[in-house]
């Protein structure tokens, strides 16, 4: 029998847990998953007491609204998200970015992301769920990792196995910043596209669709025209990969991404940027910027250290 | 042997292997898959071959694109031994209801259907990659009459079990997937069994596949 278990009262749009993804799997189809936004992830486990790579739950816009029943644990929300703790009569305001005393009876309320995508919820113990793969990152197009794949659902519970011993509050003091500029390194079918078509590419404004998700984010803008061919012998996919289809609007791929694709790729979006391009919502504006590889790879061991630092403040 | 190998993006290579796509050519980019796979190198997060190509994405904090390039240039690629061409027979029912684009291949191929059929269940088909979702086969390859371009507009959803063919290769929707091949029929067997960690896929790159025509009835009775 567990007693410490949140009940899920309100499953939110697209819920689901992840931790840090699954490797070695892309030669038979399986991506990577993992937590879209990866640093606030990692801030999260850290804020609640937890080893960095335990799951966590991910939402998205309109987030769950869950029930606890059990002994003290401590929660905390990443992200740039607006919720509410209620405690019997009493409604506290939720920040990001620190943890909460949860006791029995409590409702966690995640009303929705502001001007963001992904939020995290952390819990302060183990819960109980399936390993596929050594991961339990949700896929919900193959069904693959907790919950047999599946997201989360009105009514369902998410046992409690072991709850942290330390109730520590936790606190950082961080802000998500947003960007418009996404750092791209040319792809391997650049010169695919016309003069006209990479001026494009690099000089205008690009709109993020209202069609994008765990999968990929579409982007609408001026149109990319290819000059060579439209397909390319189907290749390998990594995630911030653009690809152009006829149609001339670049896709942008992301973590639950197919791993094999036939259009051609004009881009790849930096590794330093990525976790701040999933937050973009739709309707965001977006320009790219033509970066070499030694620069992007600076970049990154800069964001990685920042990533660490914060984490070493909590 | 790979003739190039590039950067994609700051953190994959990109191993190219020459420009045409024929058995041969694939055959290296598996020998080159499985050798990698075997030396467990550090930092490697995945390995996706595909019909002349190789991606090896790595993890930026463990390695970079120049020192892996390095290792993998350097790499002795051994004549693997395991690539034994396993067969595997698939059973398909061509009932109407499962070939969806029958009618538009007659037209496009300018092929009755019952040619269309007999030319792809005496084939017998190689298994040049598996991806783009869990476990799907690419295999090839269709008679050059045989090659039809993706439909115009992609199907939002294509039933788990069809068979499609494009261009000169044929594949099977592992389960229910967007996508955009002449669906000829469908296939009551499990492809990919996500229950299984070790051997999830049926099919391998290298495999050896033939097809079989089964009735409506053998269809439905097939997972008794």
């Amino acid at each position: 029998m567990t007693k410490n278990y949140f009940e899920i009262v309100r499953a939110g749009i697209n819920t689901t847990f992840q931790d840090q993804g699954r490797n070695n799997l892309y030669h038979i189809g399986i991506p990577f998953s993992g937590a879209m936004d990866n640093r606030n992830f990692l801030l999260v486990n850290k804020l609640v007491g937890n080893k960095l790579d335990q799951p966590v739950i991910e939402f998205a816009y309109q987030g769950p609204l869950f029930k606890y029943y059990g002994d003290k644990i401590n929660i905390a929300i990443t992200g740039d998200v607006y919720f509410k703790i209620k405690r019997n009569e009493i409604i506290i305001d939720g920040k990001c970015y620190q943890t909460f005393n949860i006791q029995n009876g409590d409702e966690i309320d995640i009303i929705s992301t502001n001007k963001s995508v992904y939020g995290y919820l952390g819990i302060g113990g183990q819960i109980d769920l399936k390993y596929q793969w050594s991961s339990c990152s949700i896929n919900t197009k193959a069904n693959i990792g907790a919950n047999n794949g599946k997201k989360f659902e009105v009514n369902q519970k998410i046992n409690i196995l072991k709850i942290n011993e330390n109730l520590n509050n936790n606190k950082l003091d961080y802000i998500n910043t947003k960007i418009e500029n996404i750092r791209v390194i040319k792809g391997t079918n650049f010169n695919y596209f016309s003069d006209e078509g990479k001026k494009f590419f690099f000089e205008k404004e690009f709109i993020v669709s209202k069609l994008s998700d765990r999968m990929g984010m579409r982007l609408e803008g001026p149109k990319i025209e290819n000059i060579v061919d439209t397909n390319i012998k189907s290749e390998g996919l990594i995630k911030g990969v653009i690809q152009v289809p006829a149609d001339g609007n670049p896709i942008i791929m992301l973590s639950d991404h197919g791993t094999i694709g036939g259009y051609p790729k004009i881009g790849v979006v930096i590794s330093a940027d990525y976790d701040k391009l999933v937050q973009l919502t739709p309707g965001s504006k977006i320009k790219f910027k033509e970066i070499e590889l030694s620069s992007a790879e600076t970049l990154f061991k800069l964001y990685d250290l920042e990533t660490q630092n914060l984490i070493s403040q909590i | 042997m790979i003739k190039n190998i590039l950067n994609l993006g700051d953190a994959a290579l990109y191993c190219d292997f020459g420009r045409d796509v024929n058995k041969e050519t694939n055959i290296q980019v598996i020998r080159y898959f499985k050798s990698i796979q075997n030396e467990n190198i550090e930092g490697i997060n995945n390995l996706t071959p595909s019909y002349n190509k190789l991606i090896i994405s790595f993890d930026l904090k463990k390695t970079n694109f120049k020192d892996l390039k390095n290792t993998i240039e350097n790499l002795t690629v051994t004549n693997i031994k395991d690539l034994k061409n396993k067969k595997v027979e698939i059973p398909v029912c061509t009932q109407e209801k499962f070939s969806l684009d029958i009618k538009r291949l007659e037209r496009i191929l300018s092929i009755s259907r019952e040619n269309i059929y007999r030319n792809f269940f005496n084939k017998e088909f190689f298994c040049y990659m598996t991806g783009f979702i869990a476990g799907m086969p690419f295999l090839g390859d269709l008679d050059s009459n045989m090659r039809a371009k993706r439909l115009e507009t992609p199907r939002v959803k294509v039933p788990k079990g069809s068979v499609g063919l494009t261009e000169q290769f044929a594949n099977i929707y592992t389960y229910e997937s967007p996508g955009g091949w002449n669906i000829i029929g469908n296939s009551p067997l499990n492809i990919f069994d996500n229950s299984k960690e070790k051997d999830p896929n049926l099919i391998n790159p290298g495999d050896l596949i033939t097809f079989k025509e089964i009735t409506e009835d053998q269809y439905h009775n097939y997972n008794d």
